[in-house]
């Protein structure tokens, strides 16, 4: 299966470095491999949506969407909802505020939603399957992450609304607080596997011993802090404060209408989705498979349970988006004051003493002791 | 020109047109964006000169973090422009002087031998991390400058507090140590309290029923 599809990678670079020389060759491969990323990522935000409001509506027991099918299929019921919302949005009217800053007002949703699709360019998929293959990946991600607040500061200023300024404020506090923890969360895996390329990163994790090699066991704190971290990264529930629809009436995006408010939203599923394939790689292995044990490799029956693929990595990433979801549907809104308290007095002291233990760890006498060489030892 | 000179000189142009934009533009925080948009451009030069680790950096350091909370600053400012604007004749003779100086200094600066500007470095192999070399560099020959300025910092840190640190009377806090321990018992008392039943008298119990329905 892989063999074939680099085969077939193989034969389109060579007719593109044919066809349209050597530098438009590469540089037409590149762009096929960021549509490649991104048609996938678009439609999956678009799905998501309609599965977040189905997973809701089943854990409050009532239905999700229904109504809209597709050609009339009976069994796609509600599969057409998310191209109905679409199709509304694209539609609609926008209105654009008196005395709002107009240039920055619709500068704003571009500034969001520019580094949420950009930072996939650094995303390994699976062995070789990444668009750009760079040493400094999780730099590459830090900083991406890190100007997603730009678009939600922008909004709410430039909205020239009380509302839109207050979420605006609050998000942007929120933010930067808990990039501190997400930040130090990321430091732990790049410890142990001694590098910042993601893909090093992913092979790092694999060996004889299936899930028992990942990061997540000697890392625990962290990936849980970087899961809430993550939460409360992409504005999510139980910390959306700054939208806060009970107090704000929708935060930041309040004023926006139509498409501008329906980039802020591919912007925010984009981001989760991100913050899913990120905590794969980094703690769960990425790409490698779970039952990826010395014993069953030679085993007919089951070897096919040690390949590695881009299969496990999506199934990771669907734990993940479940997980956002099941976070949504059970938990109350988190109090302003108590959301800062979590973020500064307890997140920020667990990663740093944990960052300490980790380096303990891949110091020698550690490194190679008994356990602690599963992770550390290589 | 090869590619590389053209994009260098693209971002010099953006970086300097931004950066003009930032001193001459009205609305503070359209200045602020154009300091963002000046980072990118410099960012995008280090890039050019094989430095990845820094270029990800300012844009991490500066962009992610200072220029947020500069903006955060900026936006709840209540700046008034023709007051800012009264001083600007006046002050404009000692200005010049220092930005006349500023750049005769930068000008030898930038053109004497002793800092060897006038030879670029070579491209470094591929395999050469940036980080690794630069991490190599800061933890062995210049441990010491690296820790003193990161006292240095810290110390700026705790002196920012305690400048600014005061207990305001009229601002109210919640404890949450005592929130966390609440108990349900503390809150909320059940107190078991008779239902009051009709003491009907023994003649018409047999209406009682009915009457209690009604």
């Amino acid at each position: 299966m892989l063999e074939t599809i680099a085969a077939a990678n193989q034969t389109v670079i060579n007719v593109l470095n044919s066809t349209l020389g050597p530098v438009a060759g590469p540089a037409a491969k590149t762009l096929l491999n960021i549509v490649l990323v991104l048609v996938p990522l678009l439609l999956t935000v678009l799905y998501y949506q309609l599965v977040e409001r189905w997973v809701i509506g089943w854990i409050q027991v009532r239905r999700g969407p229904n109504r809209v099918t597709i050609f009339n299929i009976p069994f796609l019921r509600g599969w057409g909802q998310p191209i109905a919302d679409a199709l509304k949005l694209l539609t609609k009217e926008q209105i654009i505020p008196q005395g709002s800053d107009k240039a920055l007002f619709l500068l704003a949703p571009v500034v969001a939603v520019a580094p949420a699709m950009g930072v996939w360019a650094v995303i390994p998929f699976a062995p070789d399957w990444v668009v750009s293959n760079v040493d400094a990946g999780l730099l590459v991600v830090l900083a991406m992450t890190s100007m997603g607040v730009y678009g939600i500061i922008l909004a709410g200023w430039a909205s020239n609304s009380k509302y839109a300024f207050l979420g605006a404020m609050r998000s942007a506090a929120q933010v930067v607080s808990y990039e501190i923890a997400m930040g130090f969360a990321l430091i732990g895996p790049l410890l142990a596997a001694q590098s910042m390329n993601l893909s090093t990163m992913v092979a790092k994790q694999g060996g004889n011993y299936g899930f028992f090699e990942w990061f997540f066991i000697p890392l625990f704190p962290l990936f849980v802090i970087y899961f809430i971290a993550g939460l409360a990264e992409t504005n999510r529930h139980p910390f959306d404060v700054a939208e806060g629809e009970s107090e704000l009436v929708a935060g930041f995006h309040v004023e926006y209408s139509g498409m501008t408010f329906a980039v802020f939203f591919l912007a925010e599923y984009a981001n989760m989705i991100l913050i899913a394939a990120l905590a794969s790689i980094l703690f769960l292995g990425g790409w490698l498979s779970p039952f990826d044990f010395a014993v069953l490799r030679d085993i007919p029956g089951v070897q096919w349970l040690t390949y590695a693929g881009i299969h496990w990595f999506l199934a990771k990433m669907c734990i993940f988006l479940f997980l956002f979801l099941w976070v949504r549907a059970s938990y109350p809104r988190y109090r302003y004051d108590q959301l800062m308290r979590l973020g500064w007095k307890i997140f920020i002291p667990i990663t740093i003493v944990w960052l300490l233990v980790v380096a303990a760890m891949t110091l020698e006498p550690f490194a190679s002791a008994p356990i602690i060489n599963l992770w550390f030892g290589k | 020109m090869t590619f590389q000179a053209i994009l260098f000189y693209l971002f010099g142009a953006v970086l300097v047109a931004a950066g003009l934009a930032v001193i001459t533009v009205k609305n503070a925080v359209h200045a602020a964006m154009f300091l963002v948009l000046a980072f990118f451009t410099a960012a995008g030069i280090w890039l050019l000169l094989y430095a990845e680790f820094l270029a990800i950096t300012l844009i991490l350091v500066y962009v992610g973090a200072v220029m947020v909370l500069f903006l955060f600053v900026v936006m709840m400012l209540d700046i008034n422009f023709a007051k800012l604007r009264e001083g600007f004749w006046r002050y404009l003779p000692v200005a010049a002087t220092v930005a006349i100086v500023m750049v005769v200094e930068m000008a030898l600066l930038l053109t004497s031998k002793s800092f060897g500007l006038a030879t670029t470095a070579a491209a470094p192999a591929a395999d050469v991390s940036n980080v690794k070399s630069l991490g190599r560099v800061l933890y062995t020959e210049y441990l010491l400058p690296f820790e003193l300025a990161s006292v240095v910092l810290l110390i700026a840190i705790i002196a920012a507090i305690a400048l600014t640190l005061r207990t305001r009377k009229e601002t109210k806090y919640q404890n949450m140590g005592e929130q966390v321990r609440v108990k349900a018992a503390d809150r909320l008392k059940i107190v078991k309290v008779k239902s009051e039943v009709d003491e009907a008298p023994a003649a018409s119990a047999t209406s009682a029923g009915e009457g209690s329905k009604s």
